[in-house]
């Protein structure tokens, strides 16, 4: 499903390489996360994806179903399916949170030749999904993310997920920041939307939201590249070691 | 003292294609008016409320040709249930116009004040105007009040069931309207009057709004679309104690506006908040420039004004919050703000907060930036095509402004022209 082939990503304005030549396959239906110490370009590889500006491909590819990705704008990529939970979800005061979840829905309902979604089947279908989600009414009528709490950002984020229905969904640190309550409801959010036709990859620093969402594949990603790749047990060896092993051993 | 030779010359030009409206009880204030006018002279460009705006062509003895933009859109506030006054390039039409009856209120036409004395119209004509000379000249204002041909004399004495709404329609490419009008709301009474058009070439207006305690009025006025047109309006608000007074003013075009604000706050605890949203293409300059007066205790003013801007439109905002000695308990908000949308557009700001009481709460800010590339991002990361997110983000933008109008209706019909006019522009 997305296939990232030697990637090198730099910075468009300073001369500092950051990804350093990513290789990563995510099949359908898979599970797999990315743990990796700060700084090591984990975000930076998220938005390269998801198209964000700033950034300069050096060398290497990236496709999402045999789609070159690195040439196609951000909605363009949202449109094919991909989906980013941001690390740092973002506030934008003026607009309405309903008003941007259906303006979305529809702007990738249109971009596939779909008719759009009624006022009241949008509304019935964001009122499910929320309720799941423990978001109240109150929530979606604020402006997007204004004045949330950083737990609620990284819900309205899995609700956006879940109304978009995307095929390849990257979630970076999605966790950080929940409370074991919240953080239950997430990794529930996101089973819910485990799919034979659907990849995931997640970032995270800790096991935990990795007990709830049971990873396939592990991979460990240190200074702009994948170092180390395993099954659910490497999340566990990082959780208990720190990074200092498996560094040290791939180094 | 004399006139610098200019001014003189500049005025004198002006004044030798005008002729005074003979006759009745204004007469007395024309007068004035025009003495007033002579005193101070039509303004230059060093004088120091009009450095950002070139007034040449609201001083121009003739009015520049605007061609009529064609109708394609439904008339503003066409299917509300309203009555409606029609001008036709400064001229009142009569036929196009409702009938002007409306319970609870009086509704006399100036150009027929030679035949009607009415006491509480010449009690406010040109009195309202001339207290807002001081400090600050507004020469455009004297004019109107000596020249104006028309207008609507209108005194609310209880609250009437429709709001009224002048329209104002430009069909000649040339035609140079001058229109004055008076407002008196009396005491518990509550109107609503909508303005709406582009009303001429060139416009010069002026309303002069008298609030007797506890009086409440609505004002919402959308200022049309003719991308040629210039206008210089003037509204000067004394408010009394417990009265209040909203407006909201939508300016999508025009070559050049120029909307003055004079707000006086003269009794206890009176609320006044004047709100704008303008968006500019091109050949624009829009200017509002904005004076509060707290010269009575508790009262509370706001000033938003929001700007959008693009391929080369100006934004003046210049906009005073006067405190007078013993206006303590003040609360007085006023905020500035444009978002440019290229590298050509600007916005030039004057905020000033002169203040004689020492128990007050006044804020003003000032912004001019660009689209957050943040949000932006953000929205196409969720499949908004990059033009559906900037209009959305601008929209946002606005929405501070646009919000200070409390009638839903009215709100969403100023939402929908601005979400047009910004359709029209996506590439
Ligand atoms: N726009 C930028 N300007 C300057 N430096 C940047 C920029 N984007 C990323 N970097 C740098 O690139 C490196 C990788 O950053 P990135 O955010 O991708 O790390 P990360 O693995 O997500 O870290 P964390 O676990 O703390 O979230 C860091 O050194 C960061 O400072
Ligand atoms: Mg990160």
């Amino acid at each position: 499903m997305l296939e990232i082939k030697n990637l090198h990503v730099k910075l468009e304005e300073e001369n500092k390489q950051i990804l350093k030549g990513v290789n990563l396959t995510v099949e359908a239906g898979k599970v797999h996360a990315i743990m990796g110490p700060n700084g090591s370009g984990k975000s930076t590889l998220s938005y390269v994806l998801a198209g964000r500006g700033g950034y300069e491909v050096t060398d290497g590819s990236a496709t999402l179903g045999g789609e070159d990705l690195l040439a196609l704008e951000p909605e363009e990529r949202a449109a094919l399916g991909l989906f980013l939970a941001f690390q740092y979800p973002v506030e934008i005061p003026g607009v309405g949170n309903m008003t941007f979840l259906r303006t979305a829905v529809n702007a990738q309902r249109k971009a596939r030749g779909e008719a759009e979604l009624s006022a009241a089947d949008f509304l019935k279908l964001v009122r499910e999904k929320a309720k799941s989600l423990q978001i109240d009414a109150e929530m979606l009528k604020r402006p997007v993310n204004v004045g949330f709490s950083g737990g609620e950002k990284k819900r309205n984020e899995i609700l956006q997920m879940a109304m978009l229905e995307p095929k390849m969904c990257i979630l970076d640190e999605t966790d950080s920041g929940l409370d074991v309550d919240a953080m239950k409801l997430v990794a529930d959010g996101v089973n819910a939307l485990r799919d034979k036709g659907r990849g995931f990859l997640v970032i995270t620093h800790y096991q935990r939201l990795l007990d709830h969402i049971r990873p396939d594949v592990v991979h460990i990603m240190a200074d702009g590249r994948i170092v180390k790749t395993g099954g659910p047990e490497l999340a566990l060896v990082v959780e208990q070691n720190g990074y200092a092993d498996i560094l040290a051993e791939v180094a | 003292m004399a006139l610098p030779q200019p001014k003189l010359a500049a005025t004198e030009a002006r004044l030798a294609g005008l002729s005074l409206p003979q006759g009745g009880w204004a007469e007395p204030a024309r007068r004035d008016a025009l003495a007033r006018l002579q005193a101070m002279g039509l303004p230059a460009r060093r004088d120091e409320y009009w450095r950002f705006t070139r007034p040449d062509a609201l001083n121009a003895p003739d009015a520049a040709e605007a061609a009529v933009l064609e109708a394609d859109e439904a008339p503003i506030f066409g299917t509300l249930d309203r009555l409606c006054l029609v001008f036709v390039d400064g001229v009142f039409d009569a036929e196009a116009s409702d009938d002007p009856a409306l319970d609870g209120v009086q509704i006399d036409r100036l150009a027929n004040a030679r035949d009607t004395d009415l006491h509480w119209a010449r009690d406010i004509y040109g009195v309202l105007e001339q207290r807002g000379q001081t400090p600050v000249a507004r020469p455009f204002a004297a004019l109107n009040t000596a020249f104006a041909t028309d207008g609507m004399l209108i005194r609310v004495t209880r609250t009437p069931v429709r709001p009224i709404h002048l329209v104002y329609l430009h069909r000649d490419r040339g035609s140079d309207a001058i229109l004055h009008h008076v407002v008196r709301v009396e005491a518990g009474a509550s109107a609503t009057i909508i303005e709406s058009g582009p009303a001429a070439a060139r416009f010069n207006k002026c309303v002069e709004i008298d609030l007797a305690d506890t009086a409440k009025l609505h004002h919402i006025r959308a200022q049309g679309r003719d991308h040629e047109r210039s206008a210089v309006t003037h509204m000067f608000t004394r408010l009394g104690s417990e009265s209040v007074f909203k407006s909201f003013t939508l300016t999508m075009n025009g070559r050049l506006t120029r909307n003055e604000m004079v707000v006086e706050l003269t009794g206890d605890d009176a609320i006044a908040h004047v709100a704008g949203a303008c968006v500019g293409d091109g050949d624009f300059l829009h200017d509002d420039t904005v004076f509060v007066t707290h010269d009575a205790v508790g009262c509370e003013s706001r000033q938003v004004f929001k700007k959008v801007l693009r391929n080369g439109a100006t934004g003046v905002f210049q906009g005073k919050i006067l405190v007078k000695a013993g206006a303590q308990k003040t609360d007085g908000y006023q905020i500035s703000q444009s978002l440019l949308l290229d590298d050509d557009s600007q916005f030039l700001a004057k905020p000033e907060l002169e203040i004689y009481a020492d128990d007050v709460a006044c804020s003003h800010g000032s912004t001019s930036g660009a689209i957050d590339e943040t949000a932006l991002f953000y929205l196409r990361a969720r499949g908004v095509t990059r033009a559906e997110a900037t209009d959305l983000l601008t929209l946002a933008f606005l929405a501070e402004a646009v919000d200070e109008i409390e009638d839903e209706t009215l709100r969403s019909e100023i939402v929908s022209r601005l979400d047009a006019w910004l359709v029209r522009r996506r590439s």
